[in-house]
């Protein structure tokens, strides 16, 4: 208890900004994760997976769906242990959910009975700060997603938008050294995704976190991340890993788009994803293997 | 600008006399059907279609009731016999309750005290409880104790099922969300499970609340010295129909009132959920 109250002080007197040290290197090395489905085969996401990110990176996995990408961030969150291999979270080695981890889930994660405010405000009240200051906290991180005077709302009460930004404050209040997102804006459609894209690198671009960002969109990979890492079609392995020398900031992601450089990159990466789309399209399609 | 709104005024304006219509036909109805039922009760009886000594007749009840609640009962006033019913229930209620909630919430959440202990459960769950009326009579007599303890069982399983089956559903994502946040293990139950198990569980209070009235009821038939139940004793074996219909009359009006509080506290504790369309029609 006494170092969850030493913390908080710490919080209290500097809500966002921690100088990013080595506490913020994710590592995977060997990580291979099985899963006994219910029939009682053996089923294998990760096959010897070996992945770094460094700190302060921004860093986007790309595959087609299935193929273990999810998996990767709940090993990197503790939630799950891997069956071989090692995850390293600040050199340490994860076997419970480390502290300083910040998760966006693709489906909503908020609690539907609590108000607005009251879902932001649960990372402090989780580690102890009086409800007061958490509320206090809250309010800030609302106003600084752009959801001033939306306290008292419920979710379901907000757009698919607005609950994406009030995850991301819930997520970001706790001032996360590693930022982990699992598809976040994957539901939202393609103008909100882009508003909410620009914002997140707004904020990003304040802290800093490491970050750890699994989609499906190669567009959206390229124009947020510093690298891009490819996973093969299930059992996931790592591919291919590019890093993006777009410089920074990079402002709004709709427009990068149009850069001779994106496009080059976007060419050259999707060669290499094409394959393994077409292999998983295969196999759901019950296709030849 | 003013035509457009004089419309909109006079489409609202519309929608809201049709629906009071509605609402005006919908009562009338109502009571035309409780008037058909109970006239033509009353008539067949006057007719000796129905035989009102087995089956009593609407007047005789009311003259039934007329008389408890002028002269009181055998046991003492009528008020007293509700009140002593109305105790038992309320009481094997909220134990009833109490214990479901703290089972059902444990076993959802400890999947080796679920596997253990879920075929004893099912077992006693298939038995008919009503039988221990009898054990709790012998074992705590004639008093109130052995009717809150009947009431209670027969409130423990219907809690518990839904308290367990509410933690079982429990949203996975939102468990991982608040563990990610630095939820402690006690702080996941007090903020995750039992919020959203609470739909659940509140939706078996309405039905538990029935069945601690019938624990109550039939505890008392089986054998007390004060109670609703003990008055329907008395007037089945003077063969008094009407007196048992007083009773049940009675009976109703107490759970429909309790009724209202559940829906009440129902609305209070879940006021967060969005409004759904079919929560309007029973109401």
């Amino acid at each position: 208890m006494q170092t969850v109250v030493a913390r908080e002080v710490h919080q209290v007197i500097s809500p966002i900004a921690h100088p990013r040290s080595q506490d913020a290197r994710i590592e995977l090395d060997g990580v291979t994760k099985r899963f006994l489905t219910p029939s009682g085969d053996v089923f294998t996401a990760l096959e010897d997976v070996n992945l770094v990110a460094e700190p302060g990176q921004f860093c986007a996995v790309v595959g087609p769906t299935g193929c273990g990408k999810s998996t990767t961030l709940t090993l990197v969150s503790g939630l799950d242990r891997p069956s071989a291999g090692t995850v390293r979270v600040g050199g340490a080695v994860v076997d419970e959910i480390p502290s300083g981890i910040g998760f966006v889930f693709q489906t909503d994660a908020l609690m539907p009975w609590k108000s607005v405010l009251a879902n932001v405000a649960l990372g402090p009240v989780f580690r102890g700060v009086r409800k007061k200051q958490a509320q206090a906290e809250a309010r800030e991180w609302l106003r600084r997603v752009g959801l001033a005077g939306f306290e008292d709302r419920h979710p379901h009460q907000l757009s698919g938008g607005m609950r994406k930004r009030v995850a991301l404050a819930a997520a970001l209040i706790n001032a996360p050294s590693i930022l982990l997102m699992d598809e976040p804006f994957g539901a939202l459609d393609v103008q909100t995704k882009a508003i909410m894209s620009n914002e997140l690198l707004g904020l990003w671009e304040q802290t800093k976190p490491t970050v750890l960002f699994i989609t499906h969109d190669l567009e959206e990979a390229i124009a947020l991340a510093d690298r891009v890492v490819v996973m093969t079609a299930g059992p996931g392995t790592i591919k291919a890993v590019y890093d993006i020398d777009l410089p920074r900031p990079r402002g709004a992601v709709q427009e990068i788009r149009f850069e001779p450089r994106f496009l080059e990159l976007y060419q050259q990466i999707w060669e290499s994803l094409r394959d393994e789309v077409e292999r998983a399209y295969a196999r759901t399609a019950g296709g030849p293997r | 600008m003013s035509t457009v709104a004089l419309t909109e005024t006079a489409i609202a304006d519309a929608a809201r006399r049709r629906r009071r219509t509605r609402r005006a036909v919908v009562w009338f109805a109502r009571a035309l059907t409780l008037l058909v039922i109970l006239g033509g009760w009353e008539l067949f009886a006057d007719e000796k279609i129905i035989d009102p000594f087995f089956y009593g007749q609407p007047s005789g009840i009311f003259d039934q009731l007329k008389l408890w609640v002028e002269h009181g009962t055998a046991y003492g006033s009528i008020w007293l016999q509700i009140w002593v019913t109305l105790k038992e229930a309320i009481l094997g209620f909220a134990y009833g309750v109490a214990g479901g909630i703290v089972f059902g919430v444990a076993l959802g959440q400890v999947r080796f005290l679920a596997d253990v202990l879920g075929p004893y459960i099912k077992i006693i769950n298939a038995l008919p409880r009503i039988v221990l009326g009898s054990i709790f009579f012998v074992a705590f007599g004639l008093g109130t104790t052995s009717k809150v303890l009947l009431a209670s069982v027969l409130v423990f399983f219907v809690v518990f099922f839904n308290a367990f089956q509410g933690v079982r559903e429990v949203d996975r994502n939102l468990v991982a969300n608040a563990r990610v946040l630095g939820a402690s293990r006690w702080q996941v139950v007090r903020n995750v499970v039992i919020p959203s198990a609470l739909v659940w569980i509140i939706a078996s209070l309405h039905v538990a609340f029935g069945f601690s009235i019938i624990g109550a009821i039939v505890g008392e038939f089986l054998g007390a010295q004060k109670g609703l139940g003990l008055v329907i004793a008395t007037s089945q074996n003077n063969f008094n129909p009407d007196g048992v219909f007083g009773a049940m009359v009675i009976i109703g009006v107490v759970a429909l009132t309790a009724e209202a509080f559940i829906a009440q506290l129902e609305r209070r504790l879940l006021a967060w959920r969005p409004p759904s369309p079919s929560e309007t029609g029973l109401a």
